[in-house]
């Protein structure tokens, strides 16, 4: 079976991502756009698994996908605390740590 | 122009035999006084009723025991008069030993007894004289500490022993100058003799690291038997530094300005210390470095130079002082003066520089001692132009002061004259015009004295109204009374001969030389010269109204030798200024150059530091794009590495 059409579509959702989390302010949207990042590389990586023929690859995908439910689980949790104390999910709000 | 003595004279080597007998106590003359420090010391108020008792018993009995010695040494043949004794290994590195051993022999012994003889007098006039102080047992305590490492200096049979006592009796000179430490003056004097006296260190120093270099040992035994094979220039090198030490210790120029300053102690401090026995250590150190001196023509030299400089410099200064104690100091400087120019003449000269040194040590104290005396009677005045007449007054100060006062010029009969009479005729042999310096000096000598006698005790009374002299308490008579029967006395040390052949084993015996006119005749100018001062004192203090504040318009003489003939303004100038103008200048350096690189750097760090925490700007996304910028750097730079 050829990859390339999997990696190319890897790629796709990986930089779909990749300027969602860069433009998007609200902070569901820039989380969701973190997880198809995750997700793409997910892609890449049971596609490199299955064409080398071993489990390397589908071991760390399952990996990812447990540090993402984690991840999700405090980032949801994050996210709605500041929603409560500012009224607003956006990213550019939470901006009082710095110089 | 002196070395010619080396060659005809046989200088000994010192090989003393193992102590016995009563030798084997020598350890306690040092350790008694040092109990005796630190009891007094470390024992605090508790020992503050019998502290001053206990003080003078141990002095007493470091004496008892130098006598015992001294006794025992009388006993022997001169050939082994010469005793050590080992104590203890001290310092032990490799092939470096150096014994805590003691060295009794006819010069050493000869000190110990006039340190602690005169030393307990004092001790005993201090009682009286201390009195009324609250601090009088640390005022013992400290004299004892005084005693303990003035006897571990000239007890010791290695350099290195002789430096140890040589910074303990500059602590005590230090801890006593400034004894009254509530007066600032008295505060400064005792940093500036202790800052002077490092200067003589450093060439004492330096001297026992050069003999260890070129010995491999500091001990005299193994110094003496190698110094004639010695090369000569690191000899002079050797000669010369130990000059410095004893020019630090002794107050000789250049080193002198210290002494006049150190009076501000108390005046048994001022008798002990600074007149019979301490600022005598120089000639000590020079005596007993014979066999170093003897192999060092220029260092000798240069010995009789700083002598001769010294000796009329002091009398200059004696001249034209008020003070009462500035005089003395200023005598005392002259007097070590003429031992040093004994010392310096080489195996001719050193029994008589030891022999003035005794003497001195006899007469300078009992006037040091008549002079707190009269102090004591005047209220602590110590402005000559303010006594006068005082001989009804103080009629047992007076009189002992006299006999002093006649030792030190030089009356015939009375011991000074023997021994001044003798270095003259030596210097006189060697050199004419050291003669004639030393001639000079023993008639300036003459004058001064005469002046601060006639000052003091004749002349009109110019007392303060409410002053009503008296004279001093019995336990502060008696002293002046034995050390004035000294003054008269300690000329029989001569007698036949005894005092040159009892240190002929130490410093060597030379051959009589005629002196170029017969020995009377020379004692015959000697009296004239000394006469004539004496006339001159008379004529132009005795005979004259002397005015209660010093007149302002005398001669430039006169005003450069009240200003110690500008001895700290030469330091100040030579000296401290330019020390003071490097010292500036290295902090200029260190505050622009040093300080500047350090700080410049920091603040160079600090402003980049504020250009580049903008980027701290709080904006999640902004991070999230220097991440990806970030992350394909990285890719880059591997795809760089690994397709080029």
């Amino acid at each position: 079976m050829s990859t390339e059409p999997y990696i190319i579509l890897s790629a796709l959702l990986f930089t779909i991502g990749c300027v969602g989390v860069l433009v998007r302010r609200n902070a569901i949207v820039v989380f969701m756009c973190v997880e198809l990042m995750l997700n793409a590389s997910n892609l890449a990586l049971v596609t490199f698994a299955k064409a080398n023929g071993n489990l390397d690859g589908q071991i760390a995908a399952f990996f990812v996908m447990v540090v993402a439910a984690a991840e999700v689980v405090v980032g949801l949790a994050i996210i709605m605390t500041i929603f409560r104390t500012r009224r607003s999910a956006s990213v550019d709000d939470a901006s009082l740590l710095k110089y | 122009m002196l070395s010619g003595l080396a060659a005809e004279s046989h200088i000994p080597v010192v090989d003393p035999a193992a102590a016995d007998g009563v030798f084997s106590l020598a350890w306690l003359v040092i350790v008694l006084p040092l109990a005796g420090a630190a009891i007094l010391l470390l024992g605090g108020r508790r020992t503050d009723r019998w502290g001053h008792l206990l003080g003078t018993a141990t002095s007493l009995g470091s004496f008892a025991i130098g006598l015992a010695m001294f006794i025992a040494l009388l006993g022997r043949d001169s050939g082994d008069r010469s005793v050590g004794r080992e104590l203890f290994t001290w310092i032990e590195a490799g092939g470096f030993k150096v014994g805590m051993d003691l060295l009794v022999d006819p010069l050493s012994i000869l000190f110990v007894l006039l340190i602690t003889g005169v030393g307990s007098l004092i001790h005993i006039y201090s009682i009286g004289y201390m009195e009324h102080d609250g601090r009088r047992r640390r005022f013992f305590g400290y004299l004892n500490l005084f005693i303990a490492a003035m006897t571990m200096l000239v007890l010791a049979a290695d350099y290195l022993g002789i430096f140890l006592g040589w910074e303990g009796v500059g602590l005590a000179s230090y801890l006593l100058i400034g004894f009254w430490q509530h007066k600032p003056t008295a505060a400064a004097a005792a940093k500036k003799a202790f800052v002077i006296n490092r200067v003589g260190d450093i060439g004492m120093s330096l001297a026992i690291m050069l003999i260890f270099v070129t010995f491999g040992t500091t001990a005299f035994a193994g110094v003496s038997a190698a110094a004639s094979g010695a090369d000569e220039a690191t000899m002079n090198v050797i000669g010369l530094l130990l000059l410095l030490g004893a020019c630090g210790k002794s107050a000789q120029v250049p080193l002198q300005a210290w002494l006049l300053d150190a009076m501000e102690g108390p005046t048994p401090v001022s008798a002990l210390i600074h007149a019979a026995t301490m600022v005598t250590a120089g000639v000590y150190l020079v005596t007993r470095s014979n066999f170093i001196f003897e192999n060092a023509p220029i260092a000798q030299t240069t010995v009789v130079v700083v002598a001769v400089v010294t000796l009329l410099w002091g009398a200059v200064i004696g001249c034209a002082k008020d003070d009462i104690k500035k005089v003395l100091a200023g005598s005392t400087m002259s007097q070590i003066g003429y031992m040093m120019l004994g010392a310096g003449l080489g195996v001719a000269g050193y029994a008589f520089a030891i022999f003035h040194l005794i003497t001195h040590g006899f007469f300078k104290a009992n006037m040091f001692l008549g002079a707190g005396s009269v102090m004591h009677a005047m209220d602590d005045d110590v402005d000559m132009r303010h006594y006068g007449a005082l001989q009804k007054a103080v009629p047992v100060t007076f009189l002992t002061f006299a006999m002093g006062y006649l030792a030190i010029i030089g009356f015939p009969g009375f011991s000074g004259f023997w021994s001044k009479d003798k270095i003259i005729e030596v210097a006189f042999t060697e050199n004419i015009f050291v003669g004639l310096c030393a001639l000079v000096g023993a008639g300036v000598t003459a004058f001064y004295m005469t002046r601060l006698m006639l000052m003091t005790f004749f002349t009109q009374k110019r007392w303060e109204p409410e002053v009503h002299p008296h004279e001093s308490p019995k336990v502060m008579t008696v002293p002046l009374m034995v050390l004035a029967a000294l003054s008269v006395l300690g000329g029989f040390l001569l007698l036949s001969n005894w005092i040159v052949d009892w240190l002929a084993p130490v410093v060597g015996h030379h051959a009589h030389e005629e002196p170029p006119l017969p020995a009377l005749a020379m004692t015959a100018i000697v009296v004239l010269v000394v006469a004539a001062g004496v006339a001159l004192a008379w004529f132009t203090i005795g005979r004259t109204e002397v005015p209660r504040t010093a007149p302002t318009d005398v001669n430039v003489l006169t005003r450069a030798a009240r200003a110690d003939l500008y001895g700290d303004a030469i330091n100040d100038g030579l000296v401290v200024n330019p020390g003071r103008q490097l010292v500036g200048g290295l902090m200029t350096f260190d505050a622009a150059v040093i300080d500047g690189a350090v700080e410049g750097q920091a603040a160079g760090m600090g402003g980049l530091a504020g250009v580049f925490r903008k980027v701290q700007n709080g904006f999640v996304r902004s991070y999230a794009l220097s991440v990806l910028v970030g992350a394909l750097l990285v890719i880059l730079a591997l795809l760089a590495v690994n397709l080029g």
